[in-house]
């Protein structure tokens, strides 16, 4: 058996995609989450409110707050509480990007089993993100 | 700092010498934890979040150092000690662990100290049984999640204590499926200056072993690279230094699967999750120059002692008798 570097070419691009998104999501992360406790975005629920809320289990957290759950709080963006959610998305998101990207080098190699390894990872962290589960 | 050169037996009278502190500050905080759901909503809400902040900025700095993902750390500690229900704590552990292990990522994948076609297997199995531990975990009542919590944190400080690590372990014979795989590869020991092939072993197991750490990773938002290096090192016969990389790799695709799921599900407030993970990573960054002035041992024994204080505190809190 030839043993093969650590360093093969998708796993460099799964790096560089890693790099770049997980950038993107923790400088969307610090200027969303500081557009919301500083109070450039107008907030859902009050910040001065919270302390009354974060104690609560998750049913009664959203029955007293009737917040949306789901991909909902895309369309709340202009309001601070949901804006700050896009760069926990972003993170979120991060694995699937960097699969997607190494997956025309496994082609390339026609390596088919870890195609499909690909495939089964996305599709777990799609449907896990898409909220077919519920709670 | 040269006082804290205490050695490294866990079963040494010293060890407790430098424990007690700990446990003597930590002792105090329940303290404060009884106040705290009484002055929690008469306290200004910021307080909290900064609270947290400066706490995760400290558990960063001993995380790292002591070999541990901040998830395992931050869970038990914030989930007993600040008014936040435990839902809400474990969905911003979930995304501390995912936080930390994606900023890892590209220099452990870049170095070779992270093998992506080991960790890509291994992730797919934790992603899938990730999903099905946070789906129980935000199902199960509070005090039977708290005690299993505590009871799964003691185990992991006894994990920490009882095993011991495999620099290169040998590892004879490929499994097949681990051959068909392609899992192989060579290290380069930055301290010997040489390439060393390595290979695995027992890649069954490692899959049924990666189901079961990603399901306790889901359910109790811990992470995993507790359990994860020592699955690879010591079950597949990864190189240690491997193990911990790929580990980094396992856990943040594993993570997202389960803090997806917690975000779809309004379980992850930015108000706690935000300042938890830029503290905790700004502690890391700290943590990592630790090591130059403090032995790693130190540190890690100051780690096993906070654990297993805070799994006793989680369990006895789950079973009513210590509020």
């Amino acid at each position: 058996m030839e043993p093969v570097r650590d360093t093969a070419s998708e796993q460099l691009s799964y790096a560089e995609v890693l790099h770049w998104s997980t950038l993107l999501g923790f400088i969307v992360l610090v200027v969303t989450f500081a557009a919301y406790v500083l109070g450039w975005l107008p907030t859902d629920i009050p910040l001065e409110r919270l302390p009354q809320l974060w104690n609560l289990p998750l049913n009664e957290y959203l029955k007293a707050t009737g917040i949306p759950t789901g991909w909902s709080w895309l369309f709340l963006m202009n309001k601070g509480d949901f804006a700050s959610q896009l760069g926990i998305a972003i993170l979120s998101g991060c694995s699937i990007a960097c699969i997607i990207a190494i997956m025309p080098a496994y082609a390339k190699a026609k390596n088919f089993t870890y195609i499909a390894i690909c495939i089964l990872e996305i599709a777990v962290l799609a449907l896990s993100a898409s909220g077919i589960f519920g709670l | 700092m040269k006082q804290l050169y205490l050695g490294n037996s866990h079963h040494s009278p010293r060890f407790l010498l430098y424990l007690l502190p700990v446990v003597l500050l930590l002792s105090a905080l329940p303290a404060h934890a009884v106040a705290t759901a009484a002055i929690a909503s008469t306290t200004a809400w910021w307080v909290w979040p900064l609270g947290l902040f400066v706490v995760c900025f400290f558990l960063g700095m001993i995380a790292v150092p002591a070999g541990v993902g901040g998830g395992v750390l931050f869970v038990p500690i914030v989930g007993s000690f600040f008014p936040f229900h435990l839902d809400f704590v474990r969905g911003a552990g979930l995304l501390v662990a995912m936080a930390s292990a994606l900023a890892a990522g590209p220099s452990l994948l870049k170095n070779g100290m992270a093998n992506l076609r080991l960790a890509m297997p291994l992730a797919l199995a934790a992603s899938i049984s990730s999903i099905a531990g946070a789906k129980l975990g935000l199902a199960l009542p509070d005090n039977i999640v708290q005690i299993s919590l505590g009871i799964t944190v003691l185990g992991i400080a006894i994990l920490m204590i009882s095993v011991k690590k495999s620099e290169f372990p040998d590892v004879p014979k490929p499994d097949r499926l681990s051959q068909a795989l392609g899992i192989h590869g060579i290290f380069h020991d930055v301290i010997s200056g040489k390439d060393i092939p390595w290979q695995i072993h027992r890649t069954p197991m490692g899959l049924l072993l990666f189901l079961f750490i990603g399901f306790l990773g889901g359910l109790f938002g811990v992470g995993a690279g507790w359990a994860n290096v020592p699955g690879l090192n010591l079950l597949m016969g990864v190189p240690l230094k491997v193990a911990a990389g790929t580990s980094s790799m396992i856990l943040s695709m594993a993570s997202s699967s389960a803090t997806w799921y917690y975000l779809d599900n309004g379980a992850i407030l930015p108000m706690i999750a935000v300042p938890s993970v830029l503290g905790m990573m700004m502690g890391a960054r700290i943590g990592a120059h630790l090591l130059t002035v403090l032995k790693a041992s130190v540190i890690r024994n100051m780690v096993i002692a906070i654990l297993l204080f805070a799994g006793i505190r989680t369990m006895l809190k789950g079973l009513g008798w210590w509020i």
